[in-house]
């Protein structure tokens, strides 16, 4: 499909605005592969803001920093509201005449799952309510990845972490994952979305359309997780499209109140493959019931999503590219 | 020098620091409102409303992220300031630390009022007794005109020293009290101050830098040492904007402390903020009768002036420090024991105890004042006393 948010694999690659090398993520780990596509995605400066979590650890460690752009970090819970401060300097320094309004910054925060669904949640809903033009990322790799994999409200049903463990009586984490692309959609916001590390022309794609518009943009970008999730280290990125083509993760996007879903698995893969490529969910073996649970809660989702979806075309309205 | 005009207006003490903000007219103001400093962010906000000034203000949902929302907008080289007061400022405890030691200038305007449970909205110290050890410099003012003024030289000692600077009122007793302010005017406030002139920020994209890394057992010892020389070097730094600030502006404001009727003392009372201004009028009472009592009112809390005390105390036989908060530790608040530990070295070292009072609002009448100096009287009379006293409460 022809758009003006594309960017080919080689426009991508000769951009290339990269981490610097020696960083300490986990072999295998992917953010480090979202950081590169989300900074080679602007045509902007961007300077970061990133909450305490596991890319902040890894990329920070002074005297060495990975970082090509400007990069703030303040606590774990505040990401969304330390940019804000930071985007708000900016409006104050270019109304004042301090520094040029020519070449427009952008502003992105990185936030993983806890300090987005969970600490960093009242921050980032008042962070957008407010208006701010900035792009929120949560790289979502479903645990508190950076403090040794304990559950967080994104870790699906039925995964075993080290405060959710998988016991005698417990099939692991007895909750579903919190809609939050929705719970971001529901703030009004102009643009959210849903992508995946694995989809990098529909996640950049994503991108350059949330940095195109003014106000607050919101993307959730699938990001597992090699020792949280139990599966090995070459196999982030088929881990990812699992979850994709399993239906369990879907990719979408809610443009000014409208949905739309950006790919449908043409032949879904089951549920159990997603499942039996990550040992977080060995344990299922035991518990039929809960991969049941697994398969109800995925079209529970997508009913929602298909039914969500109808309103373009119920109002007629076009969809804007 | 050009002689300064003054206006003398009624204000609040909220208005009296919403006013300095107006002139001050800071980049960025993130703020969310809490009894009794409510009335700062309201005045301020109507300021915006009206174009007074050309501030990008921040309407935070909690003042966890005001701190946050100050971080980020310092960090990108813009004039900063917020205000709270109690649970606001116990809510910030953790951006505090981070505001300090990442070395931001912001200011805050603070509102003295206890901290829960029980819920109580009334002054006393314990909010920003509780942030002592956060790296910021604290002023503790008597009355709004020495809040305006000092909340004015918040900004120059901070961008100074590139430290954070709370600058507090007593809560209702000041906050909410009207008298007389010598206001100046609006362009010699902002001739003052000029712009800030940062040595980085995160919006020179030209220049990327990374604000707030990873620190660990290789470089955060001295990290530290280096935020502990900053605190040192603001002794220095506030000594001369308030010198200067005086000479410029024509005023006499007490740079760390206020020595009154020290001169002769034998005896000597410590009090901090409104309360000093009925301990003033106690020890003028007894000054009168012909005893040789003195006050000295501690302004700046940190860094901790401890020099100066040495120097005020050193020929007074005992002394009473008085403090708004208790530690909870069974040894007394924590004015008294910072300063009984600053005249330990003292070759005469003076007998000294603590007056706790005033928690959560509770009155503190003259006949105190006057109850406080007899038993320092008592104490430098060689009478055994216990360190710590609570005044005014029913036992």
């Amino acid at each position: 499909m022809a758009d003006n948010f594309s960017l080919s694999l080689k426009e991508l690659a000769r951009r290339n605005v990269s981490l610097a090398p020696g960083h300490r993520a986990c072999a295998g780990c992917p953010f480090p592969a979202i950081i590169r596509m989300t900074l080679s995605a602007s045509d902007n400066p961007v300077v970061v803001a990133n909450a305490t979590g596991c890319m902040e650890v890894t990329t920070s460690i002074f005297p060495f920093g990975s970082w090509p752009v400007p990069w703030i970090h303040s606590a774990f819970e505040n990401a969304a509201a330390t940019i804000s401060g930071v985007e708000a300097a900016y409006k104050a320094l270019v109304r004042k005449g301090i520094i040029s309004a020519d070449k427009k910054i952008k502003f992105i925060a990185f936030g993983g799952d806890g300090g987005t669904y969970d600490i960093g949640l009242q921050s980032l809903s008042g962070a957008v309510e407010r208006g701010h033009n900035f792009l929120y990322i949560l790289y979502d790799n479903e645990g508190y990845m950076n403090t040794g994999i304990q559950r967080s409200s994104s870790t699906p049903y039925g995964a075993s972490t080290t405060t959710s463990p998988a016991g005698k009586v417990l099939p692991g984490k007895l909750q579903h994952k919190k809609p939050i692309v929705d719970i971001m959609a529901a703030h009004g916001i102009p643009y959210v979305a849903q992508a995946s590390v694995s989809h990098w022309n529909d996640y950049v794609k994503k991108v350059r359309k949330a940095l195109s518009i003014e106000g607050p943009t919101f993307i959730a970008v699938y990001s597992p997780c090699v020792p949280g999730w139990g599966y090995p280290e070459n196999k982030s990125i088929e881990v990812a499209k699992i979850a994709v083509e399993s239906g369990f993760w879907p990719l979408y996007e809610v443009e000014n109140g409208y949905y739309k879903i950006n790919y449908r698995p043409r032949n879904p893969i089951p549920i159990e493959e997603f499942v039996k490529s990550q040992a977080r969910f060995a344990h299922l073996i035991n518990y039929p019931e809960a991969i049941e649970e697994l398969k109800r809660f995925i079209e529970e989702r997508w009913k929602f999503l298909e039914f969500m979806e109808k309103r373009r075309e119920i109002e007629g309205v076009k969809e804007n590219v | 020098m050009a002689e300064v005009l003054k206006t003398r207006q009624a204000l609040t003490g909220n208005e009296a620091f919403a006013y300095a903000m107006k002139q001050i007219n800071p980049d960025v103001v993130a703020a969310y409102p809490i009894t009794p400093a409510t009335e700062i962010v309201q005045i301020f906000s109507k300021y915006v409303a009206d174009g007074e000034v050309d501030t990008e203000f921040v309407a935070v949902e909690s003042e966890h992220s005001a701190m946050s929302a100050c971080i980020g907008a310092a960090a990108a080289g813009a004039r900063v300031m917020t205000g709270t007061a109690s649970q606001g400022l116990a809510l910030m405890h953790e951006m505090l630390y981070i505001a300090s030691a990442l070395r931001l200038p912001i200011v805050l305007a603070e509102v003295n009022r206890a901290l829960s449970a029980p819920i109580n909205i009334h002054c006393d110290h314990s909010d920003t007794m509780g942030s002592r050890d956060a790296g910021w410099i604290q002023i503790y003012c008597e009355n709004a005109n020495e809040g305006y003024h000092s909340l004015i030289q918040a900004v120059k000692i901070a961008e100074t020293v590139n430290l954070p600077v709370m600058v507090t009122l007593d809560g209702f007793i000041i906050s909410h009290g009207m008298e007389v302010v010598e206001t100046l005017e609006t362009d010699a406030v902002r001739d003052y101050l000029g712009k800030r002139k940062p040595l980085y920020n995160v919006l020179d994209y030209e220049n990327p830098i990374m604000v707030g890394p990873l620190d660990l057992t290789d470089y955060y010892f001295e990290h530290k040492r280096q935020q502990i020389e900053a605190m040192k070097k603001a002794k220095s730094v506030i000594e001369e904007v308030i010198t200067d600030y005086n000479k410029r502006f024509g005023f006499d404001f007490p740079v760390f402390a206020e020595a009154y009727r020290m001169e002769d003392a034998e005896y000597a009372i410590l009090s901090m903020s409104s309360a000093a201004g009925t301990m003033k009028e106690a020890v003028d009472i007894m000054r009168e009768k012909g005893e040789k009592v003195g006050l000295v009112r501690l302004k700046v809390f940190r860094p901790f002036p401890y020099e100066v005390l040495q120097e005020l105390f050193k020929n007074v036989k005992a002394i009473g420090v008085m403090d708004r908060s208790d530690s909870v530790n069974t040894m007394g608040g924590p004015v008294f024991n910072e300063v009984r530990s600053a005249l330990y070295d003292l070759s005469s070292r003076p007998k000294i105890m603590n007056f706790v009072f005033g928690l959560g609002g509770r009155d503190f009448p003259l006949k105190d004042a006057l109850y406080i100096i007899n038993r320092v009287k008592e104490l430098k009379e060689g009478k055994t006393l216990d360190f710590v006293e609570y005044v005014g409460v029913r036992e």
